[in-house]
């Protein structure tokens, strides 16, 4: 047998830490599989996702509100993200000027690095009297939680939508420019357009963020588990029912967060594959 | 080109996958033995029953570990009835209850370890200051849904509950619910904290947190006339409060006697109290 050279050490520790994350991807997707399908297979899958009484321990496990609550805030925090991190992407590939877009990036940058407690803290104490207050309500509730994860979503988005912005050929828009198009136009009609697959990669991993994003929502959202019927309503997110009852969850209780585990993994699981599709094209 | 040595012969593309379950070979043996670890099998003096007194009685056996190196305490849930059962048999050196025991139990050492009593808070703005357990149960339950129904402004009544598998869900439960349900409605927290906040900051909120945990931004209310205070509790007037019961067959064996000891002493007493059950014994301070 041959001595490795230290070259092909150093390439196989490294293929062996690599190997590692998705090692530990595997163990985890095939532990909670194996503790959460068992239940949903005993209770009936249609049942377990569609059915709107959650009370483990009294054997009713409905997840439906949950599934809807976590739709409901996903897409209310993108319908408050998609246009200001689009915006913003914008501004910072084509408009502002170096000096500005050294100043706003780091800025972006800060905000994805406060830890999502504070956003909730944040939430707690000055959005949700707000929105009782005017808008009515106990203000815990699904509109909260859209305008906080809408807010935390954003650096995720403007990175990545810059560098799809960035990424479109200089030539489209020196073209667009030479046949007579205002910057503004050759932004519209050339560069977005272009950029449309990397932006909505950008958009689906925001989505992303948002699903699994737990302390929080449960913060701000109130946690009842009831489908909301207004975005002044208090709802609970799959993640939150997760991370509200694990403390003290024993036997099919516990099973059946899983089983609520394995449904976000499903969906996040979606979200990202959807996003890699959306993104290949513009990774060269 | 001449094909490169491979491990045990196969091409690259398979080599990949080989190593993928060497890794899983390695860890996966490694991961169960942790959780192994983690769930432990010492021995030691045994505990085991009620839920809502395993919080406080693993606390305190915590401490008891530090304080006397070598002892261990394992504190094992199952309810009150399986914590009588549990020392019936033997198989629980002390049991824990936390409710007295029924005329086909007796026959079993009870200590009383701390008290538990719950209280409904509400916001200072809000003139409604006292509730009868029925009207507790319709506010809870999603029947009364306005504070005019109970002689409070025409706003509606925002609930706060705790979470499914709390202890001070469960003790709410037992002591006022009556098997019915809570609202869809309530809002769910999961801690003492944040439901104690919630109500500080909302007018129409009315939630339930354990009697130690009241502080004066939050108004606490009367049930069936009788408001919360240590003196009630201990007289048993004020009736949503419930014991924390240690049980023992016959005398305790010594070790277990320490134990008890120690949760009645200052030590054990005060984290009793600093987790926002009353004590049962003055501590001397």
């Amino acid at each position: 047998m041959r001595f490795l050279s230290s070259d092909q050490f150093i390439r196989r520790a490294l293929l062996v830490s690599a190997l590692s994350s998705v090692a530990m991807l595997a163990l985890i997707a095939i532990f909670i599989f194996a503790e959460g399908t068992p239940v949903m297979l005993r209770r009936g899958i249609g049942e377990f996702l569609l059915g709107t009484r959650w009370a483990p321990t009294k054997e009713s496990f409905g997840i439906l509100p949950m599934i809807v609550a976590s739709v409901c805030v996903t897409l209310g925090a993108m319908v408050i993200a998609v246009p200001l991190g689009v915006a913003c992407a914008v501004f910072l590939a084509e408009i502002a000027p170096r000096r500005v877009a050294n100043f706003v990036r780091p800025a972006i940058q800060l905000l994805a690095g406060i830890p999502s407690v504070v956003f909730g803290f944040v939430g707690i104490v000055v959005l949700v009297p707000l929105i009782r207050e005017y808008l009515g309500g106990p203000g815990l509730s699904v509109l909260a939680a859209s305008i906080i994860l809408g807010i935390m979503v954003l650096p995720t988005l403007i990175s990545i939508a810059e560098d799809a912005i960035m990424a479109v050929p200089r030539t489209y828009k020196e073209g667009a420019l030479a046949l007579g198009c205002t910057h503004s136009q050759a932004i519209r009609r050339v560069i977005l357009p272009a950029a449309r697959g990397g932006i909505i990669a950008a958009i689906i991993l925001g989505m992303g963020r948002a699903v699994g994003e737990t302390m929080a929502v449960i913060m701000v959202i109130g946690n009842a588990v009831k489908i909301p019927h207004s975005p002044l309503d208090p709802a609970r997110t799959l993640t939150s029912n997760i991370a509200l009852e694990m403390g003290y969850a024993a036997g099919e209780h516990q099973e059946a967060l899983f089983a609520t585990g394995v449904v976000l993994f499903v969906f996040i699981m979606i979200l990202n594959s959807l996003a890699s599709v959306k993104l290949a094209p513009t990774r060269r | 080109m001449r094909q490169h040595p491979t491990v045990a012969g196969l091409p690259a593309n398979r080599r990949l996958v080989v190593e993928v379950l060497c890794f899983g070979l390695i860890a996966g043996p490694v991961l169960y033995g942790l959780i192994g670890c983690a769930r432990g099998g010492r021995a030691g003096l045994v505990l085991a029953g009620s839920t809502s007194v395993q919080p406080i009685a693993e606390l305190v056996a915590e401490h008891y570990e530090i304080d006397y190196p070598g002892r261990s305490v394992s504190v094992q849930g199952g309810g009150s009835s399986a914590g009588v059962r549990a020392t019936q048999e033997g198989t629980a050196a002390i049991g824990m209850s936390s409710r007295n025991l029924k005329p086909e139990e007796q026959g079993l050492n009870t200590i009383l370890v701390a008290q538990d009593a719950i209280v409904l808070i509400v916001h200072p703005s809000n003139p409604v200051r006292a509730l009868t357990r029925e009207q507790a149960r319709g506010v809870f339950t999603g029947q009364i849904r306005d504070w005019s129904e109970l002689g409070g402004a025409d706003r509606p009544i925002t609930v706060i509950t705790r979470e499914e598998g709390s202890g001070t869900r469960g003790a709410f439960e037992e002591m006022v619910m009556e098997k019915q349900d809570f609202s869809v409605d309530a809002l769910v927290q999961d801690s003492t904290g944040t439901v104690r906040a919630i109500v500080a900051s909302d007018p129409n909120g009315i939630g339930y947190i354990s009697f130690g945990m009241v502080n004066d931004e939050v108004v606490p209310m009367a049930i069936d006339g009788v408001m919360p205070s240590r003196g009630t509790v201990a007289s048993r007037e004020y009736t949503l409060a419930r014991p924390f019961l240690f049980l023992t067959k016959g005398q305790p064996l010594p070790e277990a006697q320490q134990f008890i000891d120690y949760m009645l002493g200052d030590k054990g007493q005060g984290l009793v109290e600093q987790e926002g059950y009353i004590p049962v014994k003055e501590r001397a301070r």
